[in-house]
Parts: C-alpha cells; sequence; structure tokens
C-alpha cells in the first residue's frame, strides 16, 4: 500500500468528514449513556486536524499518523481524545513508510493494545475497543475493504446489548444496556472511511 | 520550596477553582498548587494543553500529586503525564481519590515535608 501526498490528503478528509458530518447522532447517542459531548469533542478534534491538512498530508504516512494522533490528544478531550489519538499515535509508530497489508496488522495490533492500556480496559466492556478487536480479526483474516466496513458497524450495533463496564457509561450499570456505545459509533464511522477511501487508492 | 506540588483536574473549572481555594485555606502558600478545568472551548471538560500547564505551574522537585475527578479527567491526566520530559515522568503521580477531599488531604500531608508517596498514600487512604 502505497499512498502518495494526494491519497494522504483525501483519506484525511474522509476521516474527519465522517465524524464531523455524524456528530449529532454521536451527540445524541452519549446524551443517552455519557455527559452528551462525544460528537462535539470529536468534531472539534477532526475540525482541528484538517485546519493543519495541507502541511500534514507533505507529512510520511507514519508522521502524519502521529500528528493526527497529537492533534486528537491535544483537543478532543474527554476521555476520547487519549484513547482515539493514542491509536492514531500508535499506528504512527508502528507503521513503515509504505506498508504491507502484514504491516498493516502488527501495526493496528499494537495500537490496539495501546488503547487498552490507556484505557485499562479490554474488549467486552461497551468501549470503541468492542470495534477495534473484532475489526483487526477481520483485518488479519485477509477481510477485504467491504468486510472491514461491514464488520465496523456490525460490532458497534453488538454493542447495544452490552452493559458498560468502563466510561461514565458504567455509571448506570445496567441502564447503559439498549443504546450503542457512542465510541464504538465513532469508531465504525472512522473506519469505514478509512477503508473505502483506501480501497479506491488500490482500484485507481 | 521543596513541598510536592497539587495539581487540582475536574470537568468544571468552578471546581477546581473552588477545590484550590478550599486547599490554599488550609496550606496557604507552603504547597506549590495549580487548577485546570473545561474543555479546550471553555465547555465541561478536561484537556491535556490545561494539565500540562498546571503540572509546570506546580512543579516542585519533590514531585506533585494530581487530583482528578471523573474518567476523562484521569485519562487526560495520564496522558499529560506521558508527554512530560523523562526526567520529570516519574515524579508525577494521579491519585485515586475524590478531587476535593482528596486534594486537601494531600496538599496537608505535602505541607508538612512528606515525599510524593506518602501524599499520594494519604489521599487515597483517607476515603478508602
Amino acid at each position: 500500500m502505497s499512498l502518495d501526498r494526494v491519497a494522504r490528503e483525501r483519506l484525511v478528509r474522509a476521516l474527519a468528514a465522517s465524524v464531523i458530518s455524524h456528530a449529532d447522532e454521536l451527540t445524541s447517542l452519549d446524551q443517552a449513556i455519557g455527559d452528551g459531548d462525544h460528537g462535539l469533542n470529536m468534531k472539534r478534534g477532526f475540525e482541528a486536524v484538517l485546519a493543519v491538512l495541507p502541511g500534514l498530508a507533505d507529512k510520511s504516512l507514519p508522521e502524519m499518523l502521529k500528528a493526527i494522533g497529537m492533534t486528537l490528544v491535544m483537543k478532543v478531550g474527554g476521555a476520547s481524545g487519549p484513547l482515539v489519538g493514542t491509536f492514531f499515535m500508535e499506528l504512527g509508530k508502528a507503521l513503515p513508510e509504505q506498508p504491507s497489508r502484514a504491516d498493516l496488522v502488527a501495526a493496528t495490533e499494537k495500537a490496539i493494545e495501546a488503547v487498552k492500556a490507556r484505557g485499562r480496559s479490554e474488549a467486552g466492556q461497551k468501549t470503541l475497543l468492542d470495534v477495534l478487536v473484532p475489526v483487526h480479526a477481520v483485518l488479519a483474516g485477509g477481510g477485504d475493504a467491504k468486510a472491514i466496513a461491514a464488520e465496523a458497524a456490525q460490532a458497534a450495533d453488538r454493542t447495544t446489548p452490552m452493559q458498560a463496564i468502563r466510561g461514565r457509561a458504567s455509571f448506570l450499570g445496567e441502564r447503559s444496556i439498549g443504546h450503542m456505545d457512542p465510541g464504538s459509533r465513532s469508531a465504525s464511522l472512522l473506519i469505514g472511511a478509512a477503508v473505502e477511501t483506501l480501497e479506491f487508492e488500490v482500484n485507481t | 520550596m521543596s513541598n510536592v506540588g497539587i495539581v487540582i483536574v475536574s470537568h468544571s473549572p468552578k471546581i477546581a477553582e473552588g477545590a484550590a481555594d478550599m486547599v490554599r485555606q488550609m496550606v496557604g502558600d507552603a504547597v506549590p498548587l495549580a487548577w485546570t478545568g473545561g474543555d479546550v472551548d471553555g465547555g465541561l471538560g478536561t484537556n491535556v494543553a490545561g494539565i500540562l500547564e498546571a503540572i509546570e505551574t506546580a512543579w516542585s522537585p519533590a514531585g506533585v500529586a494530581i487530583l482528578v475527578d471523573l474518567g476523562g479527567a484521569e485519562t487526560n491526566s495520564e496522558m499529560a503525564v506521558e508527554m512530560l520530559p523523562e526526567d520529570r515522568r516519574a515524579r508525577v503521580l494521579v491519585c485515586n481519590a475524590p478531587v476535593v477531599e482528596g486534594a486537601v488531604i494531600a496538599a496537608t500531608e505535602s505541607s508538612g515535608g512528606s515525599s510524593l508517596a506518602a501524599v499520594k498514600r494519604s489521599a487515597e487512604e483517607f476515603y478508602a
């Protein structure tokens, strides 16, 4: 996989658009079981990413991912800033400039481990890990862009009947059951946007 | 001043500032103290840049104890600690204690010249 400057810029724009265009939905999901700021926070973070975009796409893929992560850490606030930011930063640290699929599998695994450590959490606790972990399994198993995007969406749906163990929603106990986890939803949106863009790059 | 510094991190700037006022009432200027609260737009939340600045303000060679309220404050504080220069990282600890009570107890312990570990322990044990 080789992403030139144009492709890198397209990737970043797609990631940002996926979150920004769903900000209201993310906020209403978070109002149901959290503090209602997830959409606003993620939008703020990705608007800050867009604000530095021309320069961002000049960087190599790993450096660009690290810079996105740092911007999200500094701007998003809430727990999702450090969690999503850490994912991007660790992905950037682990990926070579022109990653193979195997590189992507290995780097994503490292990034997921870093998110687990940052949130002291595991899959099954109604967090973004409930999307990241199963999506990684599909990626590692050779799934194509469509399979990855489908798993991301389904994994987010599967958080609805879960009871939250980590994060603000855990205060609600059983009342967190029946609502989709906002962090899982934003993770699935980002993954969907990423694979759609990357598939486009592969095909053209 | 070589007493352990105290940093208060709340989602609400009013709570952070009010807790700092209570700490000052207990220990005066004997303890380096800083507070931060709110997201970068001034809404409820916490932000890493604000926490880094507060650590700098309350810096002491004896270290800094951070008191936080809810999850995001803790996650952002841990992120901030990791972003510190390496020689400072080990001298900043996030306490697992209620933010207001913990800050007052930690500051009182610090004002007697206790170590960072002792300050953290006092804050955490009081309500354990």
